[in-house]
């Protein structure tokens, strides 16, 4: 069964087609790549996959139940967990505490539990501290654990990122752009943290613009142009594909922007 | 934007198991304030008593505000219900104080329950007029409302704190109420603080969008953080109305939004001390300049647009900043 199923979706805003009865599905295991030129509608599908807003036409089916319409929040409880095109941390957290937060969705307890700290609240507490130490260690920025985000470089911002959703034991991990400002030695870094996370299991789709990345490490690809799927297949497929070719000559970047 | 791994920050983190020292002068000082308390005359007793109320008001409005990251600018409605609520019940219907203060926490936490439904869905400067409205109803009616409230007149009579036979008769014996009860609203706040739920509203207040991409529900986190300020709101009210056996309108109107604020931002706000150290020192200020006679306002201004100027992040910021912080 697919991971996720897009059916026919399409996202009008006003008289612009931002999505066009796009259709693709991914399967379970895999790394999913959407690429396309700038506007082509990539980040629009994301927001639509994950309830940031519901399809004009349409519908998303993940792991078997339809999710379209539902809020963020619910789709995130799921476990389709996603991070931003622009990085969303939480400044005035450590970098610890923002991989715990990332934990939300995998623990349990509210206000009364925060006041009285019954054993098993502490035993999550200290469950939590100890996972998060290791994800740290995994994306390696365990020496910047108590280092408020904001003062991490932009590189490490990004993968803090990555940690965080991580915490959240995602199903599937849509990733929009991971590699945006990144190095050549950061993106490598993020290629690695990024198969081994698909190795763990999780399934993954991603946006990016780094083509060396997306043909190195994504298993299928979809390419979006002027809000229309005008491609899918392999590397390989994708690399040769005349229509490809065609929207990326004629678009605003070249082939390894 | 690009930096290379190996640059270096400045670090925040410090020696693991060094002694916290933040926490020693704050406890140190805050034993010197309420020593000072008990050892002086009846009015230090007053000043002392009123910053330790609007330490546990500003307490939860931090909450709000600087924890979870939103603004109120009408938690004095709250602090209002309290405190006549508690005026009423015991001295119209005879509740104990103790048993009244906890009544009108709950009649408060039902109101915020209501009112920050609809309310908390506006952002911004929206939510802030909101609140804001929802004070100058709260006075309007404390006012208008005469049956109940006396208007301008005000509500006297109001016992001392107590529960069962014992009564805080003396204003040191109240203080010292007071004071439990802060100490005991702060804690509540830390141990809030450092916990899934106060995460997620510190997740809040730094990302919306991300927290509800990890499965946080934000519009519920924000509601159910706005009620926790209206309880410590409430519960300041009512403390007040004990403290000072009277109220009137003016005592929770605009103004107490201003001094809050100052508190809060003097302080440090989003930290646990900041509330605290905001309520004392903008209580003591005016009374420690009372020898500027005239300039008395203008020296109290002064030393405000410093701090706020020179530790934006109020002076718990600028004491992390001093001193080294123990790691948790
Ligand atoms: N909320 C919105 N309201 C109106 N128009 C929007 C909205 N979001 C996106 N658009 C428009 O839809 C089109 C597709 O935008 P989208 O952000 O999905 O592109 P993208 O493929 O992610 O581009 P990029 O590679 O630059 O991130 C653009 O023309 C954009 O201006
Ligand atoms: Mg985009």
């Amino acid at each position: 069964m697919a991971m996720l199923a897009i059916q026919g979706i399409t996202k009008r805003f006003g008289g612009l087609v931002a999505n066009d009865d796009v259709t693709f599905q991914v399967e379970k295991g895999e790394i999913f790549a959407v690429i396309g030129p700038n506007g082509a509608g990539k980040t629009t599908l994301f927001n639509m996959i994950a309830g940031t807003f519901p399809p004009s036409e349409g519908k998303v089916m993940f792991d078997g139940a339809a999710i379209s319409g539902r809020p963020v929040a619910q789709i995130a409880q799921a476990g389709l967990v996603r991070t931003y095109q622009l990085v969303q941390l939480f400044k005035a957290l450590t970098v610890a505490e923002n991989v715990m937060v990332g934990f939300h969705r995998v623990t349990t307890g509210g206000v009364f539990s925060a006041l009285l700290r019954p054993p098993a609240m502490r035993r999550q507490e200290r469950e939590i501290a100890a996972k998060t130490a290791e994800i740290l260690d995994f994306v390696g920025l365990s020496h910047r654990a108590n280092v408020t985000a904001d003062l991490l470089p932009y590189g490490e911002q990004r993968l803090l990122e990555v940690a965080r959703a991580l915490a959240a034991s995602p199903k599937l991990l849509l990733l929009d752009e991971p590699a945006a400002g990144l190095n050549t030695e950061e993106t490598a870094e993020l290629a690695r943290v990024v198969r081994k996370v698909n190795e763990n299991g999780v399934t993954i789709m991603l946006i990016e613009h780094d083509m060396g990345l997306v043909m190195q490490i994504a298993h299928r690809i979809a390419v979006l142009d002027y809000g229309r799927k005008i491609a899918e297949g392999t590397p390989d497929e994708i690399r040769v594909h005349p229509d490809v070719i065609a929207a990326y000559l004629g678009g605003t970047e070249g082939y390894d922007d | 934007m690009r930096s290379s791994r190996t640059m270096t920050l400045p670090v925040t983190t410090s020696t693991s198991g060094g002694l916290p020292w933040r926490h020693i002068l704050l406890a140190a000082l805050g034993v010197l304030v309420v020593a000072f308390a008990f050892s002086a005359n009846g009015y230090v007793v007053t000043v002392i008593g009123f910053a330790a109320i609007y330490a546990l008001f500003c307490t939860g409005l931090n909450f709000f505000m600087g924890f979870t990251g939103q603004a109120s600018f009408g938690q004095n409605a709250f602090a209002a219900l309290g405190g006549y609520g508690s005026a009423i019940l015991t001295a119209d219907y005879g509740f104990e104080p103790a048993i009244a203060l906890i009544l009108t926490m709950a009649f408060s936490g039902v109101v915020a329950l209501v009112v920050g439904y609809p309310t908390l869905r506006l952002r911004g400067h929206y939510l802030a007029m909101a609140t804001f409205a929802l004070g100058l109803i709260t006075y309007e009616i404390s006012i208008n409302w005469t049956d109940v409230t006396q208007g301008y007149m005000g509500y006297s009579g109001i016992p001392p704190l107590g529960i069962g036979p014992y009564y805080a008769d003396t204003p040191k014996q109240q203080l010292a109420v007071i004071l439990i009860l802060l100490a005991l609203g702060v804690l509540a706040a830390a141990a809030l603080k450092n916990s899934r739920f106060g995460r997620a509203c510190r997740a809040i207040a730094g990302s919306e969008l991300a927290a509800g991409a990890l499965g946080i529900p934000v519009a519920r986190y924000k509601l159910v953080s706005f009620v926790i300020a209206a309880l410590y709101a409430s519960a300041a009210g009512s403390l007040f109305a004990h403290f000072v056996g009277f109220i009137s309108p003016e005592v929770f109107g605009t103004a107490m939004v201003v001094q809050s604020f100052t508190m809060l931002y003097l302080g440090g706000i989003g930290t646990i001390a900041g509330p605290l150290i905001g309520a004392v020192v903008v209580s003591l200020l005016p009374e420690l300049m009372r020898g500027l006679k005239d300039y008395q306002t203008i020296g109290y201004l002064v030393i405000l647009l410093g701090i706020l100027i020179y530790a934006p992040k109020g002076v718990a910021g600028l004491l992390d900043r001093l001193l080294p912080k123990r790691e948790g």
